[in-house]
């Protein structure tokens, strides 16, 4: 049971890690709610104004921005750029 | 020269137009006025400002740094009057700016409904940062609170209220709340949760007469009869576009400014945009009224580039807008109307569109749990509109369906029969259309 919860909790983590946050403009009203909820404090709001990806060096991808937007402007979107090589970590 | 472009109000559609002039011309001089003493702040955020979810420095989502960067000034001024002959602003400090030409982009202002007591303090109505301020501090000190009105409006201020530990009571004039967009069972959730977050909803409900001592609210007298006594009267009965100084100048309005397909108002030189603005809508041919962010942005950078010389047609977006509505996540696309009127409006709200209101020639169908409710709007080849509450997976494909009109004609009988759910046909339809443009 356990370790399927962990095998599991596993798999969202690598799901998440190859991820980045993928605003949509036309939703957002700019209320900064993403922003102030980042734990590592990235303007998330300043990317989705300019509908840009959230592709910053600090965000853990933990989806705090994801979660709490009230207009749903923000998804995770997978990306190639952080997939371990086959076999690898 | 220079040439001068003036923009009056400092919203979305304002900070659109500077940018779609700066962009056409290096050289201009871009004014916006606002008789607000911000920075640029998002209107829609108050409503998580005043419910305690943000700081007040969190509005600001545009910093002066951003204006000096696309070499705008800002100024706090109201404009007081306009000059169309002479391509001047009047500004209620006794100046005066001459323009090539000039945006209006002023917005809308909360009505106040003619009843006795409705200058008594302690009634407040969303319209701005200050007034958020102003509820805020009144709630620290308030016990009860009435809110009445409908749309979003209406409810930010209730659950703002209700999350500041404020007893809350929501009067209907009728049995359900938005019943001209919303079909009975989406009212039914929406009111199920308002419970569950503490505030008392009155049904068939009237405020007749607020009542005051030394000046300050102290009750509500209803119809059919009863009081309650409150500390605060919250009114959201409809917004109206502030036409005033377009009127005074002799340029065309009707409920707002009338513009042509380029943003043009009646006058050489001047544009409207954002919810001042009457725009025309091209699946009707009439003009109608939105308080839609994203609608203001695009007439913003649409009357900015045309401002600039361009002579580009805007052609009006489909209405959509996804907020809370009684904590539930809701994205309200295209036409959606009921028969049902709602008193609790006078023409709409902010975050509202009248086009949601218009019934479409097409065939419902509906979806949904506790939780969560999907109802779209079925033509004879497009989807004309849709609801979606709560779980918001359909939100995005519908969008794309509703506003690029996708012909669904050949799923239309498998969405009429609702047999394999809904959201599937809808993911299926949108991803087919995604790969080749069309639905197979």
């Amino acid at each position: 049971m356990l370790r399927q919860l962990l095998r599991r909790d596993a798999a969202v983590r690598r799901a998440l890690v190859s991820a980045y946050v993928l605003p949509e403009a036309v939703r957002c009203v700019q209320c900064g709610l993403c922003s102030y909820n980042c734990p590592l404090g990235i303007d998330v709001r300043g990317h989705a104004v300019a509908g840009k990806a959230v592709v910053d060096d600090h965000c853990l991808t933990c989806g705090e921005c994801v979660a709490r937007c009230p207009r749903g402007v923000l998804r995770f979107e997978s990306s190639s750029l952080f997939v371990p090589p086959e076999g690898g970590a | 020269m220079a040439r001068q472009f003036v923009l009056v109000g400092n919203g979305p559609a304002s900070l659109a137009a500077a940018e779609a002039i700066r962009l056409c011309d290096a050289q201009a001089e871009i004014t916006i006025l606002g008789d607000e003493p911000h920075a640029f702040y998002s209107r829609p955020g108050l409503a998580y400002y005043l419910a305690g979810h943000i700081p007040q420095s969190q509005l600001y989502s545009r910093p002066d740094e951003e204006y000096r960067r696309i070499g705008v000034r800002r100024q706090t001024a109201r404009a007081v009057g306009l000059q169309p002959l002479e391509h001047r602003v009047l500004l209620q400090d006794g100046r005066s700016l001459s323009y090539d030409s000039v945006l209006l982009a002023v917005g809308a202002r909360a009505v106040r409904p003619k009843v006795t007591g409705i200058d008594l303090q302690g009634v407040v109505t969303l319209d701005t940062l200050e007034d958020a301020r102003g509820i805020v501090a009144m709630a620290r000190r308030a016990r009860r609170a009435v809110v009445v009105g409908g749309g979003i409006t209406a409810l930010e201020l209730a659950e703002g209220l209700a999350a500041r530990g404020v007893e809350t009571h929501y009067l209907l004039r009728r049995d359900r709340y938005w019943s001209n967009v919303l079909d009975p069972d989406e009212s039914e959730l929406v009111e199920t949760r308002l419970e569950h977050e503490g505030i008392r909803l009155h049904h068939n409900t009237n405020l007749t007469e607020i009542l005051g001592r030394r000046g300050r609210v102290v009750g509500v007298d209803l119809a059919p009869g009863g009081k309650i006594a409150c500390d605060i009267v919250a009114v959201a009965v409809g917004i109206e576009p502030r036409i005033e100084l377009a009127k005074a100048a002799g340029l065309q309005v009707r409920r707002g400014i009338v513009v042509d397909p380029h943003l043009a108002a009646s006058a050489d030189g001047v544009f409207a945009a954002g919810d001042v603005a009457e725009v025309l809508d091209p699946d009707t041919g009439e003009h109608v009224l939105d308080s839609l962010w994203w609608l203001a942005i695009e007439q913003g950078k649409a009357a900015g580039t045309n401002m600039a010389g361009a002579r580009r047609a805007y052609r009006k977006g489909t209405p959509f807008n996804v907020t809370r509505v009684g904590g539930l996540t809701t994205t309200i696309l295209g036409c959606v109307g009921q028969p049902t009127p709602d008193d609790d409006l006078i023409g709409i709200a902010r975050g509202d569109s009248e086009a949601w209101r218009r019934q479409p020639d097409a065939d419902s169908v509906e979806a949904g749990d506790d939780s969560s409710r999907l109802r779209v709007l079925v033509g004879r080849q497009h989807i004309l509109g849709g609801v979606v509450m709560g779980d918001q997976r359909a939100s995005r494909p519908l969008q794309d369906l509703i506003s690029n009109r996708v012909d669904v004609t050949a799923v239309r009988d498998r969405l009429l029969s609702n047999r394999e759910g809904l959201f599937p046909v809808i993911e299926e339809t949108w991803a087919s259309w995604k790969r080749g443009g069309r639905v197979l």
